[in-house]
């Protein structure tokens, strides 16, 4: 029963979409106050309805209601509790249905968070957004039915993709799409400026908390993705630029563009049309990533849904949203007013330098990740574009931005003296290089390359440092002056501060996980001792456990640092029986230099040996803290009060108060 | 069925425990096993896709592994030895694409997208720049009607 | 010059959307084989338990012929098997097999044992020496090989009556009549 008023919701839903989606659309044109205010019920309605959809399916999960065809494929009995939660969106259709959950819910954040827009810029984005949920409950509904039941209900389910009974994973697409989705509100906005044809200062502001709030669960979304591959296929990588990665690697880029070029339109009311081309952009990327993991266009280690009918579902509602914003962009467009002079020099200079290799770096990865489809669309031989490519053009483009960035939050609005900016980095100039030639000294055999990543690392790390003691006139004035001004200063600029510091601590551990990763694979009976990276691992032998679903060997090191017990690691290998599939558990011990990895394989010969494969990944943990950092970043921004959502109006802000808050 | 055998070889592969390389495979030789290692990270494994045949556990990237092995441990180059497993399976399987004909537009195409932007980031300080500062031009139609907004107190100075 | 700097993404993406709706059209599985029209590189495998002679390259010169790659584990070739007997009853052309990636000597012949054996010759390649050579990527596939030893034609997974009346059987043909 619960099932089928799920499935009714979502039929409700579809309809309220469409009223949605219309009605205060044409009220907004004609200028009819009560078309228009219907935006916001029914954004609260569909939200309500779709949200009764998925607590409906969620609840088949929990209860195991193995008559639904959904539950049968991706559940079974003895799964714990949790995984039978996020096993509702461990599937194709439930992934469709919290995508849905996820566009309406934003679709009534800004219903109930928008209350002091204007009327007709908040009853067209509502609308925008409720027509992107009309396409995707039509999707859902007619392709993708989370609800269907079988006649004879088998007495178990077929369990979830062991990979996917994970922390991790489970609630690494929930963030993703929260990401992915989010844009969506950009979006909406975006078309309803065109719409209205004005774009200004204060429609910045608007859209700039939604955009922050989805990068930052981008940011944390892809950081959980990456955190679990590094822990759970055994080999600590963790970024393979796989097409399902940079599916959500681009709208990431993309929307960061976004996020700097928003402010200079806030802070100079110019770059407008550059600002609504990337909102329609990272979005359309959100959707173009949808697309192709659902379609399986691209072969993919992750594509779980192949299926032809879906793709041509989609693509024709790619083609709709996005083609359609794209000519209305090339109609509307042209008429946006640039602001007034711009110089190169400046913060604003320094924001569009940002936006060029952002967006160079966005376009590029969607060129290596379409290549294949292209070759294979002409006939051509086929081919692959894998990670060297992708290393090979996209480190360049970071290069430059790691090193702008330390300059550019330096530099004023308008004018800006490069000379004397780049003065106050002599700091940090001086210990990156330090930091070079020390690093060099103690790793003497690592490449160059890497020891000048670690340089770019401190150079900007110091620089960030050096621009929030400006701010507070560090050594310029008391201690305690300098402090109050540290607590005084708007959460915006700690913000700031701690993304771009947050980007130092990724890059020093991108660079050194990649340079100096210490990998030692061998067989080791009980008692025999492997050194890696100065621990000394002793293999105390292998036993089988049992956990709830699933059997496993559990291995036993026992690792010492100069003969002091240091840790004992405890790696598993797991046979899930249901999916007979196997699975790694690492044994992972961080430290502040690097983690400690042990994986165990198979049995060798008949005295208790075992493959193992031991690991040192240097810096590791800090990119995850990078990571964590930079979602700081983004929440510390989002409480700022200036960026709360449904502030100030269209009022004019005195240029006084605007540069002082810069 | 040979697309069914594949999509549950796609759902096998679908971010297999990897580790692949075993003890038993390696060679004695550490210089040449790390040419090994180094080859084998830039072959991709063909019945997993976009793994490499160093990170797959799947048969076929063993058995391909092994004839890595076996080619240097014979005395080929790295270069010989790419090129044996080219001829048998194309560009393919080759995860740093070949600069050719078919992948001009792939390796030159970032490099003429950041040209396009550049240019278009130069043409914009160009209309932009210091123009204001020296000569007040007239003011254009859509300039006026800004101004008149901001008479109006609406838009932003 | 303005506008049609706004109508660049539109135009861009129509042009991506073309592509996609293309590539929804292919099976990105498919992987064509670059060895056509290419000289099969030497191989020489082991004889099968209970065969005296194996498989080698040169068995392949003088006339046109089909090499079949199976294995005991491969569930299409099971379904594969019994059109494969079919060929070999017609006579038509030799039949050989290589016989990929058996995890015992036993499997392999055991199988054949059980469902009859189709082949003129059998090589046995537990390592993928073979397979390989011909770029195989998975079991069953199909090669049409010429008298001069050239791969002429490929057949990936389980062969069809149609395949066999409306490719392979005229290329078989023409391939004799050179």
């Amino acid at each position: 029963m619960i099932v089928e008023i799920g499935h009714f919701a979502l039929i409700l839903a579809l309809v309220v979409a469409f009223a949605q989606g219309t009605v205060p659309l044409i009220g907004a044109h004609r200028g009819d106050a009560l078309w228009m205010a219907a935006a916001r019920p029914a954004a609260l309605t569909q939200a309500v309805l779709v949200a009764m959809a998925f607590g409906a399916l969620m609840h088949a999960y929990v209860t195991s209601d193995f008559s639904v065809l959904n539950v049968i494929n991706n559940s079974h009995s003895t799964k714990p509790l949790i995984y039978k939660i996020s096993g509702v969106w461990g599937n194709h259709e439930g992934s469709m249905l919290l995508w849905v959950l996820i566009l309406a819910v934003f679709g009534a954040a800004v219903a109930v968070f928008g209350r002091h827009l204007p009327p007709g810029l908040s009853a067209r984005a509502l609308s925008v957004q409720a027509l992107i949920a009309f396409g995707f409950l039509l999707f859902i509904l007619f392709t993708s039915n989370p609800f269907e039941r079988v006649a004879l209900a088998p007495a178990d389910g077929r369990d979830l993709n062991p990979l996917l009974q994970d922390p991790g994973l489970a609630f690494h697409p929930p963030f993703l799409y929260l990401g992915y989705v989010g844009f969506s509100v950009a979006f909406s906005f975006a078309i309803a400026a065109l719409l209205e044809g004005r774009v200004d200062a204060a429609w910045a502001r608007w859209v700039r908390p939604w955009t922050l709030a989805a990068w930052t669960f981008l940011t944390a979304g892809i950081g959980l993705g990456s955190w679990w591959a590094y822990y759970e296929l055994g080999w600590g990588g963790w970024w393979y630029w796989d097409p399902v990665e940079n599916a959500s690697f681009m709208p990431w880029l993309a929307g960061t563009a976004l996020l700097h070029s928003a402010v200079v339109v806030e802070k100079r009311d110019t770059l407008k049309g550059w600002t609504i081309f990337l909102a329609i952009v990272a979005f359309s990327l959100s959707l173009l990533g949808t697309f192709l993991v659902r379609s399986g266009v691209l072969t993919s280690v992750h594509a779980f849904a192949v299926d032809p009918a879906r793709g041509v579902f989609i693509l024709v509602l790619l083609l709709v949203a996005i083609g359609g914003s794209f000519a209305l962009f090339a109609w509307r467009g042209p008429a946006l007013m640039p602001g007034g002079l711009f110089r190169p020099v400046s913060r604003e200079g320094a924001l569009l330098l940002n936006n060029l290799l952002l967006a160079t770096a966005t376009a590029v990865i969607l060129l290596g990740t379409l290549y294949p489809l292209f070759i294979d669309a002409v006939g051509g031989a086929k081919v692959s574009v894998g990670p060297p490519f992708f290393d090979s053009v996209f480190v360049p483009l970071m290069v430059p931005l790691v090193a702008a960035l330390a300059v550019g939050p330096l530099l004023p609005w308008k004018r800006g003296d490069l000379a004397g900016a780049l003065g106050r980095l002599k700091l940090a100039f001086v210990l990156a290089a330090a930091a070079v030639v020390g690093i060099w000294f103690v790793f003497d055999r690592g490449s160059v390359l890497a020891v000048l990543g670690l340089g770019l690392a401190a150079w900007l790390a110091v620089g960030v440092v050096v621009e929030i003691a400006g701010r507070i006139h560090l050594l310029g004035i008391a201690p305690v002056a300098s402090l109050r001004r540290l607590l005084g200063l708007p959460r915006a600029a700690w913000g700031m501060t701690l993304a771009h510091f947050g980007l130092a601590v990724l890059v020093a551990g991108v660079t050194a996980s990649s340079a100096w990763k210490v990998e030692k694979i061998q067989t080791m009976r009980p008692g025999d001792t492997v050194e890696v990276a100065g621990y000394t691992y002793r293999f105390e032998g292998a036993r089988d456990v049992q956990g709830p679903n699933y059997a496993a060997t559990r291995g036993r090191f026992t690792v010492t640092r100069d003969g002091e017990p240091f840790v004992v690691l405890e790696p598993e290998k797991r046979l899930y029986p249901v999916q007979q599939m196997p699975t790694t558990e690492a044994a992972i011990r961080s430290t502040f230099l690097g983690d400690l990895y042990a994986v165990i394989g198979d049995a060798e010969g008949n005295e208790g040996g075992f493959v193992t494969r031991l690991y040192f990944n240097p810096l590791v943990p800090w990119i995850w803290a990078g990571i964590l950092l930079m979602v700081a970043g983004g929440v510390a921004s989002l409480s700022d009060r200036r960026h709360r959502v449904g502030a100030p109006g269209r009022r004019p802000l005195t240029t006084e108060a605007a540069s002082a808050k810069a | 069925m040979r697309r069914l055998a594949a999509l549950v070889l796609l759902l096998l592969a679908w971010a297999m425990p990897a580790a692949a390389v075993d003890p038993g495979e390696m060679l004695a030789d550490p210089a040449l096993e790390a040419r090994a290692r180094d080859i084998s990270k830039d072959l991709r494994c063909l019945v997993c896709q976009n793994q490499s045949i160093d990170d797959s556990d799947a048969q076929l990237a063993r058995d391909l592994r092994v004839l890595v092995r076996e080619r240097l441990a014979a005395g080929s180059s790295d270069d010989e030895v790419v090129d044996y497993v080219v001829s048998r399976y194309g560009d393919f399987v080759l995860l740093r694409p070949p600069f050719k004909l078919s992948t001009y537009v792939l390796w030159i195409g970032p490099a003429v997208i950041f040209a396009g932007g550049l240019l278009a980031v130069v043409v914009f300080y160009r209309r932009r720049g210091g123009v204001a500062e020296t000569a007040p031009s007239p003011l254009s139609a859509e300039e006026s009607r800004r101004l008149e907004r901001l008479l109006d107190g609406d838009g932003r100075a | 010059m303005k506008r049609l700097l706004f109508l660049l993404p539109l135009f861009a993406f129509v042009v991506l959307a073309g592509y996609l709706a293309l590539g929804l059209t292919k099976d990105p599985h498919v992987l064509p084989s670059v060895l056509i029209d290419q000289e099969v590189p030497p191989f020489d495998l082991p004889p099968i338990k209970g065969r005296e002679a194996g498989f080698r390259r040169d068995d392949l010169l003088g006339q046109v012929s089909l090499v079949n790659i199976f294995g005991s584990w491969c569930v299409a070739c099971r379904i594969e098997h019994p059109f494969l007997m079919r060929i070999k009853e017609e006579r038509r052309v030799p039949l050989h097999g290589i016989d990929w990636r058996e995890e015992t000597l036993e499997a392999g012949p055991a199988w054949l044992a059980r469902f009859g054996d189709p082949y003129t010759l059998i090589g046995d390649d537990p390592r993928s020496v073979a397979a390989i050579a011909f770029g195989v990527t998975g079991a069953p596939e199909t090669f049409v090989v010429d008298k001069r030893g050239f791969i002429r034609y490929k057949h990936i997974g389980p062969l069809t009556p149609e395949v066999w009346e409306k490719t392979i059987g005229p290329m078989i043909e023409e391939l004799r009549r050179q």
